[in-house]
């Protein structure tokens, strides 16, 4: 057997050869050649469709000519990779090529959408948009004479008067099944869990039936409020609860022992615990309910004016007056919904990044997405995640125990 | 050592004595500190009963919480119930009719009308948007998992970029959804339509009448709500994707299997309930989806399987033309839909559950 | 028995190098390595490590927790390069083969270079029998001497009197060390010429342990077994061969000392192996 001795042997530890510079190196699956199969089957492909539609014109269209070039693509990318590999490899290239495509189909239409809210939206955009309301606007008025003021304080109002309404309950609602328990708690979470699915528009007729119909109430930012505030509800709750499982037990557990009542141990150590995670959780039942135009048309019917009051009358709101906007015959009218709606992307956006903000701050706050799966995943029965604390990938832990950073990171 | 074979003997009688005698001589070695009598199993310690008195503010606290989970539980029984109430007046008018009639006719001195076509309409919507959603929304997910790079060009980190761009996408409001569906990709799929009703008429799915119009019809609507759909599904099956244990894709990788093979045979099997449960999720939006819907169908009450020629129902859009209408019958038929959609929906859900559950005994 | 997959069979372009890891066929192989270096982003974490690990033979990588024992023997089967961010310097070679060449692919290399890993990971979605069989369905093994195959290996692993009545229950069922013996059987069944085995006892009771060193003593003459131990009672018992890694604080891992099992426990010559054969550390 060939002994090798390698540095440090033969004297002092530590002593070491004249460092030789080693260039470290990643093995590639995907290699240079790999890149030329790939870029000619898809110049191949192009080729072939081009011919098929613009030279013989057996057919038309933008969508047939992706959806040609794309069949073609594949099949010809299979062919080729067979061709130089085993079945194996082109197995797993094809494959590879296909979810690519897959995720390429899901992005291009996000991608084409916020173009088209933002270009469609973008030239109506002026100061005077965001103050003036449709009063006194006619067919006959000039072009940038209307606003979305009224649009943007129904919204605000309505969507605040939910979280009011909404947030609190939920929360109690948490802390209820989570830290109290009891006999109902099943029920509750079951309940809770099955009516997070109910349908916007179920919501909205709902509140329509009860408080409109029957209490004669009228419309009213109010009601819209309470049509939101259903939908918030099961969403909240359900988004505190998990964020409140994820406190561990010893912090309660340290609180109980220093002799401290029940709700000092939740306001004091749990709640403060789990604050990231709570935002983000209100901020999800906030992101649901901006959006919702279904409840809002039975609720609280849109208003061309400034309406502040959000207990008496109807008022306007975003989404609602994007939908009825688009829906009139004049262009200037659909221009304003096209305002409209691009104040209210601008208004998810922000909310979504402040949320994303929160969030990344700690590692162990989750994303909307990750929460709500988290919530999706535990209602239906799914075994919980222990999240271990943030953890570098040392040298002597291995193999990695799966952190959170480990499983980001894969 | 001994041939690794462990103390077999049942519990014996615990005994700590000084050397020498039986149980008897202890009483006169005071030098053992314990004693413990033989356990004849006659003289068992009974455990101690604690109870716990709690002071008034944490009866009050206490109190307050029941409350709030209780009347949140009161508030959401009571809309199912205030539902099934309410649309009484819509049974009692047309009976068992209700289910089988297609026409929406709520006033004057015959009514009629029924859900059938709005039902119909909802499921073919749904499936539609399934049949686009879910391969998409998988291979995305499986995507940004398994085969994007952490990091692109050294510092990008594009799969947390990806995640984030999958969340945005679920987060636009349904109305800006619907506006690019009906001013972007109605003209684009008119082509489509066209081409699917001269080369595939024969399926009569996809025949048309004579002078069809291609907009405003189920598959639009359909495409529509299956990509509004694909962000719930892509970011909830990635989540659980990511949870496969590593142990298990070592232990395959370590075998020699490629990257498609990991995929097939660790992955999935791993993900299955997950999965299951992101779709039924992503269906119950589907059903539910009102707004997109009505702006791109024109209302129709003829129940059709020509996917491909205007005209398409479907309950939440209904509920969104209608609603206002019809006086104290159209509003109870209104519920009554809607209590419809509701119970599906919560089937759905009822029937996801299960579905998980049963995937977990196996494994 | 040889076992090939299509690969030897169908044709190769110049695309992929003629020959090549797909022409081994399963006899145990010699790996060595030549100037091996790991990082983990930009931490060397193991620097210049030769070593030749003798076909036939069962050779132990001993040493002190965090010195890199663990990343080498997954450099060896290139599963170091699963990590994200872990990079790589030097060759290994599997009978001459360069298993880090380009045209090579990493799935090849993992073939014929099995692992059996510190904790049991047997497929719970799978039997037993299936978990077997594992290796052979992910490279497209045909053969039909499938329940030939399962009681070879499962006799080879000390496991076949104990489970041949229930090879149908899922592999989760086991205790620690029968799902480790199940791991084994399941190397074993592709015929690898090398088995690394990563502290394959740790997890497990007195006599499971034996039971597997009994295993590795029974293997090695067909498949080189290279096992990475902090027990030197076990690298005594089991190995042909010992190799001694050490980090200095700070340092990277490196191997101090490698030699025949009795030289290194009975004359070492480094006074740092001297000093940690007799538990004076580590």
């Amino acid at each position: 057997m060939t002994l090798e001795m390698t540095s440090g042997v033969g004297g002092a530890a530590g002593e070491s050869f004249v460092p030789v510079k080693i260039k470290p190196i990643r093995p590639r699956e995907f290699k240079r050649s790999d890149i030329i199969v790939l870029g000619a089957a898809g110049l191949a492909a192009y080729c072939i469709t081009w011919i098929l539609f613009d030279q013989l014109t057996l057919l038309s269209g933008q969508l047939g000519f992706v959806l040609f070039c794309v069949g073609f693509f594949l099949g010809l990318y299979w062919v080729v990779n067979r061709q130089l590999f085993t079945r194996q490899v082109a197995v797993d290239r094809f494959v590879a090529a296909l979810m690519t495509l897959g995720a390429l189909a899901m992005f291009i239409p996000l991608l084409l959408l916020v173009v088209f809210v933002v270009a469609r939206g973008w030239n109506l955009l002026s100061a005077h948009v965001f103050v003036a309301t449709q009063k006194g606007v006619s067919e006959l008025s000039p072009v940038g004479k209307a606003g979305v003021a009224h649009a943007i304080v129904g919204t605000l109002e309505q969507v605040g008067l939910a979280a009011l309404i909404g947030v609190p309950a939920a929360v109690l609602t948490a802390i209820f099944i989570n830290e109290i328990g009891g006999r109902f708690t099943r029920t509750i979470r079951v309940v809770v869990t099955a009516m997070s699915g109910t349908p916007a528009i179920v919501a909205g007729i709902f509140i329509y039936a009860i408080w409109i119909a029957t209490f004669h109430q009228g419309y009213s930012g109010f009601a819209g409020a309470l049509a939101l505030a259903v939908l918030l509800l099961p969403t909240v709750t359900r988004g505190t609860e998990e964020v409140l499982k994820v406190v561990h037990q010893d912090l309660r557990e340290a609180s109980i022992a220093l002799a401290a009542p029940e709700w000092r141990t939740v306001w004091s150590v749990v709640l403060p615990t789990a604050r990231s995670g709570l935002v983000t959780s209100v901020l999800l039942g906030v992101a649901v309910s901006i959006g919702e135009t279904a409840p809002l048309l039975m609720t609280v019917f849109g208003n061309k004016l400034m309406n502040s009051n959000p207990f008496n009358g109807p008022q306007a709101a975003l989404p609602l007056m994007a939908y009825q906007q688009i829906k009139l015959p004049l262009q200037a009218d659909i221009d304003l919904g096209y305002t409209a709606a691009l104040v209210l992307f601008l208004l998810v956006f922000t909310l979504f990044i402040v949320a994303r903000l929160l969030a990344g701050g700690r590692r162990r706050t989750p994303g909307f997405a990750a929460l709500r799966s988290r919530i999706v995943n535990s209602s239906l029965g799914a075994t919980e995640i222990e999240q271990d604390g943030f953890a570098d990938t040392p040298i002597a832990s291995y193999p990695p125990s799966t952190s959170t950073d480990e499983r980001d990171q894969r | 050592m001994s041939a690794g074979s462990l103390p077999t003997s049942g519990p014996r009688p615990v005994m700590v004595t000084s050397r020498g005698g039986g149980a008897e001589n202890l009483r006169h070695e005071g030098k053992m500190s314990i004693s413990v009598k033989e356990t004849s199993g006659a003289a068992v310690a009974k455990p101690l009963l604690i109870s716990t008195r709690r002071s008034p503010q944490d009866r009050l606290f206490r109190g307050v919480s029941r409350t709030a989970g209780l009347t949140t539980l009161l508030i959401l029984v009571l809309i199912g119930l205030f539902l099934a109430l309410q649309s009484r007046l819509a049974f009692q008018t047309m009976g068992w009719a209700f289910f089988t009639n297609t026409g929406w006719v709520t006033t004057g001195p015959h009514p009629q009308f029924g859900v059938l076509s709005a039902l119909t309409g909802t499921l073919i919507i749904s499936g539609i948007a399934m049949f686009v959603a879910v391969p998409v929304a998988l291979a995305c997910a499986l995507f940004i998992n398994e085969f994007a790079p952490r990091q692109v060009l050294g510092f990008f980190p594009l799969k947390n970029f990806l995640t984030a761009m999958v969340d945005l996408m679920a987060a636009v409001p349904s109305i800006i959804f619907g506006m690019w569906g009906f001013f972007v990709l109605q003209p684009s799929m008119k082509g489509l339509s066209r081409w699917l009703s001269d080369y595939l008429g024969f399926i009569p799915f996809f025949k048309t009448s004579d002078t069809p119009i291609y907009t405003s019809s189920f598959l639009i609507a359909g495409t529509l709500v299956g990509i509004m759909v694909m962000p719930i599904v892509t970011s909830l099956s990635r989540e659980v994707f990511s949870l496969t244990p590593v142990a298990e894709r070592e232990g395959a990788m370590s075998l020699g299997a490629s990257r498609a093979r990991v995929i097939r045979d660790v992955v999935f099997p791993f993900s299955k309930g997950g999965m299951v449960g992101a779709i039924m999720l992503g269906l119950g939006r589907a059903l539910g989806e009102a707004i997109a819907v009505a702006i791109i169908i024109s209302l129709t009450f003829q129940p059709s399987i020509h996917v491909t020629q205007a005209g398409g129902n479907s309950i939440a859009a209904l509920i969104a033309f209608r609603f206002g209408s019809g006086g104290p019958i159209g509003l109870s038929g209104l519920l009554a839909a809607g209590l419809v959609l509701f119970v599906i929906t919560l089937a759905i859900n009822l029937v996801a559950a299960r579905i998980v559950n049963r995937s977990k005994m196996g494994g | 028995m040889t076992l090939t997959n299509d690969s030897a069979k169908s044709s190769r372009s110049s695309f992929a190098a003629a020959g090549g890891l797909d022409s081994i066929h399963g006899e145990a192989g010699e790996i060595v390595a030549n100037g091996v270096h790991a990082w983990f982003g930009k931490r060397l974490v193991l620097e210049n490590v030769n070593l030749v690990m003798e076909h036939q033979k069962v050779t132990a990588l001993i040493g002190p927790s965090g010195c890199g024992k663990s990343t080498f023997l997954r450099i060896m089967n290139r599963m170091h390069e699963t990590i994200p961010g872990a990079q790589l310097a030097g060759e290994v070679r599997l009978n001459g083969i360069n298993i880090y060449d380009p045209s090579e692919r990493a799935a090849s290399a993992r073939r014929h270079i099995g692992m059996v890993f510190q904790r049991p990971n047997p497929f719970p979605a799978m039997s037993i029998q299936e978990n077997v069989l594992a290796g052979l369905r992910f490279n497209k093994i045909k053969t039909s001497k499938t329940s030939d195959i399962v009681e070879e290996s499962l006799t080879k692993a000390g496991l076949w009197n104990e489970v041949k009545n229930r090879l149908s229950e899922p592999g989760g069922g086991l205790s620690g060390g029968q799902q480790q013996r199940l791991c084994i059987a399941r190397g074993l069944a592709v015929k690898p010429s090398v088995l690394l085995m990563d502290e394959p006892c740790s997890a497990l009771d007195p006599t499971s342990t034996r039971r597997i060193e009994q295993t590795i003593k029974e293997i090695s003459h067909e498949v080189t077994v290279v096992i990475v131990t902090h027990n030197m009672q076990q690298a005594i018992r089991v190995s042909d061969y010992c190799a001694f890694f050490l980090a200095a604080e700070n340092e990277p891992g490196r191997i101090v000392e490698a030699g025949s099992t009795t030289q290194i426990f009975e004359a070492p010559v480094d006074p740092r192996t001297d000093d940690y054969v007799n538990g004076r550390f580590g």
